[in-house]
């Protein structure tokens, strides 16, 4: 039997059409965009129709408003750097504590460097506050970046809104959409989003290349200076392989964003309600109301991540964790800590993300693989008794160091 | 992924001494849930000869943590306390063959659960002495807290320092840039100001090249003056060397290549080599080039027969 991968939110598998057409740009097309000769031409209107396709996803008004990059944390990096470059008088920035560390870390460093940076907090089901973001919006803020989509829950932020009232107080908004380009359909010309970031590899494309979408007339400095390519905002000869692939998987993107919010997101439906059933004490985080159609995170108590995943990986089963151990740092998630979830869960939680390969089988044989897993390991815990968790867990097994 | 060995994921699969032992007479809890890992050690005991009998676990925790515990239950049964008491979290790692850098403390996590075991079976108090804090460097695994710990009680003020004395940054180097935050952070509470290194190569690169630049260049000495200055050398050195009861006689020089014969007390004394390199170093210093001061004994055949 083949492995199931439902670690989406992590990468996806190469759609093979996209395969098919980057494969003449290794080769034969291999031309400099750059150039006069028909070796570089042929492949300069490859790029131009690969930026079509993604004006399209991203409904964007106009195709020069595409800046192609090398991934969404390079987009990130850049929108910004460049907002706090074109407006330095401005020292503030407003982001969330629940962004990936693409904008965590930098935020993180520029407050090193004497910015100051409000991370606005979420409630247990990982909800912004606007109150407390429409109070922070001051003309003392360079810039404000919310994730469209949180990556590991799912949970989708109101962008649209939060952009509004930026726009409305004069303040550039930013949104990391790289979980939510290909799953949410959006027409930016309608919003008042100035600057967007997607990556390639999370909707089928290559790893390698991704976007910043940047509003027409919003003052931008770029990250990378020197040739003319991307119209001077982002120099480096052109990842072509990398740029056709995004074109094509933007297409194909498209014409399947009905089926992953229909049909995704009913296996999606089926796995939570199946894992629920069979395994109790779990619980699922973020918000369910709200959230993308391929993304379900579920905290088993009492038990550790790392472990479930790797008794899952050795039933063929692929996913994500929360943990500590799975990343190597001391601390679980902080999007669960952010979320207030007690640390014997968040430990253990488990992030399945599907895409549209998944079957209806796949989904089954997770189901049945899931609840003895979690037995198994709970049997070893200190936390469990025979059926069910001690009791006052926290305080009948107190260990000595904190 | 993490590059666990083949023991490691047995004993994660298939867990020896699971659960807790019945009649125990000695528990050990330790760990942090907040961390992601907490185990639990229950032993019996046999009170005339203090040998273990059984021992189980029960542990909160990812795949090295769950086989750092069944490695240890393995590894104390049978033994008497004091025996067990022995074992390191090294040994633990190395019954495993081994951990990756980041999950060392999963075995450190094991040796004190027995440690806190031994000391509740006889009525001790165990306090845990260990705090840990991230991983710093990865290529010695050496963490935040010990980095710290450490900067305070040398008074330490530099990266490289701080790889002399932990080790840390002394590998890959990648954490260097975590190291001058600690840096900055230590030596501001200490009310200095952190002051990175030049920028370029490692400072024993420099005094290298400084040491090699003071000297005449070589170029200038003709092959008889060159041999005149290593024999010139050679005999400013001698009379420390007859003081010992040695000697030191020149006896070709070929290239970089300085051919030497140790004889009395030099000859076939232990120390020889070491006599060698200071007669090596005398001679780098004095003519500003490289020299290979070579024994007799170990020169090349045909040039022995010359």
């Amino acid at each position: 039997m083949a492995d199931i991968y439902l670690d989406n939110n992590a990468t996806t598998m190469c759609d093979p059409e996209v395969v098919d057409a980057v494969m003449p740009y290794f080769s034969e097309q291999f031309g400099n965009p750059s150039s006069m000769h028909s070796f570089g031409n042929k492949v300069g209107f490859a790029l131009k129709a690969a930026r079509k396709s993604v004006q399209n996803i991203l409904g964007a008004e106009h195709d020069s408003e595409i800046i192609f990059t090398s991934c969404g944390s390079e987009s990130d990096s850049t929108a910004i750097l460049s907002a706090l470059k074109a407006q330095p008088e401005r020292k503030e920035i407003i982001t969330t504590v629940v962004e990936h560390p693409a904008v965590l870390n930098l935020c993180d460093y520029l407050a090193t460097e004497g910015y100051t940076v409000h991370k606005l907090a979420v409630d247990d089901k990982g909800r912004l506050d606007l109150e407390e973001y429409k109070k922070l919006l001051t003309d003392q803020v360079a810039i404000v970046s919310v994730m469209w989509a949180n990556n590991e829950t799912g949970t989708i932020f109101p962008v649209l809104e939060m952009a509004e009232l930026a726009d409305a107080a004069g303040v550039l908004f930013h949104t990391d959409a790289v979980q939510a380009v290909g799953k949410i359909p959006m027409n930016l010309q309608d919003t008042c989003i100035h600057m967007l970031s997607l990556s390639g590899h999370k909707l089928h494309a290559p790893k390698g290349v991704g976007v910043l979408y940047l509003r027409r007339g919003v003052r931008f400095r770029p990250l990378l200076r020197g040739g003319h390519q991307e119209r001077g905002r982002r120099a480096g000869t052109e990842n072509t392989v990398g740029i056709v692939g995004l074109g094509k998987a933007c297409d194909l993107a498209m014409e399947h964003m009905e089926y992953e919010n229909t049909e995704v997101a009913k296996l999606r439906d089926r796995l939570q309600a199946g894992i629920l059933a069979a395994v109790p004490h779990s619980f699922v985080t973020g918000d369910p109301s709200n959230r993308l159609p391929n993304t379900l995170n579920i905290a088993f108590e009492y038990i550790e991540g790392e472990a479930i995943l790797l008794l899952m990986n050795k039933a063929g089963i692929a996913a994500s964790s929360g943990s500590a151990c799975t990343s190597g740092s001391l601390e679980p998630s902080h999007v669960m800590k952010a979320m207030g979830i007690p640390y014997t869960a968040a430990h253990g939680t488990v992030r399945f993300s599907l895409s549209r390969y998944n079957t209806p089988e796949e989904i089954e044989r997770v189901i049945e693989a899931v609840p003895p897993i979690v037995a198994k390991l709970r049997k070893l815990s200190p936390y469990w008794d025979e059926n069910g968790p001690v009791e006052n867990p926290e305080q009948a097994f107190a260990p000595v160091y904190a | 992924m993490w590059d666990y060995s083949e023991t490691v994921k047995e004993h994660f699969y298939n867990p020896k001494n699971a659960g807790s032992v019945t009649e125990a007479n000695a528990v050990g809890d330790v760990g942090s849930i907040s961390c992601g890992d907490a185990l639990r050690l229950t032993l019996k005991v046999e009170p005339d000869t203090e040998i273990i009998l059984d021992a189980g676990f029960q542990t909160f925790g990812c795949g090295s943590a769950i086989a750092s515990s069944s490695a240890l239950t393995e590894m104390v049964k049978g033994k008497t306390l004091d025996q067990a008491l022995e074992i390191s979290n090294q040994d633990i790692a190395d019954f495993l063959d081994g951990l990756p850098p980041e999950k060392m403390h999963c075995s450190v996590m094991g040796r004190e659960a027995l440690q806190a075991a031994v000391a509740n079976y006889r009525g001790e108090v165990w306090t845990d002495d260990h705090e840990e804090g991230a991983l710093i460097c990865k290529c010695f695994a050496i963490d935040d807290v010990m980095i710290r710990d450490t900067i305070k009680a040398n008074n330490l003020s530099t990266v490289e320092e701080v790889t002399n004395y932990t080790k840390a940054g002394g590998g890959c180097s990648s954490c260097h840039e975590g190291i001058e935050n600690i840096l900055s952070e230590e030596l501001a509470a200490r009310g200095e100001t952190f002051a990175p290194g030049a920028i370029g190569k490692k400072e024993g690169f420099v005094n290298l090249a400084e040491t090699k630049a003071e000297p005449t260049p070589p170029a200038k000495l003709s092959t008889v003056q060159r041999i005149l200055k290593i024999q010139q050398v050679l005999e400013g050195l001698r009379p420390a060397l007859q003081a010992d009861g040695g000697d030191v006689e020149l006896l070709d020089v070929e290239g970089k290549n300085v051919y030497v014969k140790l004889v009395g007390a030099c000859s076939g004394c232990q120390m020889a080599a070491m006599t060698l390199g200071g007669v090596q170093q005398k001679l780098i210093e004095e003519l500003g080039e490289f020299i290979k001061v070579i024994p007799h004994t170990e020169r090349p055949v045909e040039i022995a027969g010359v």
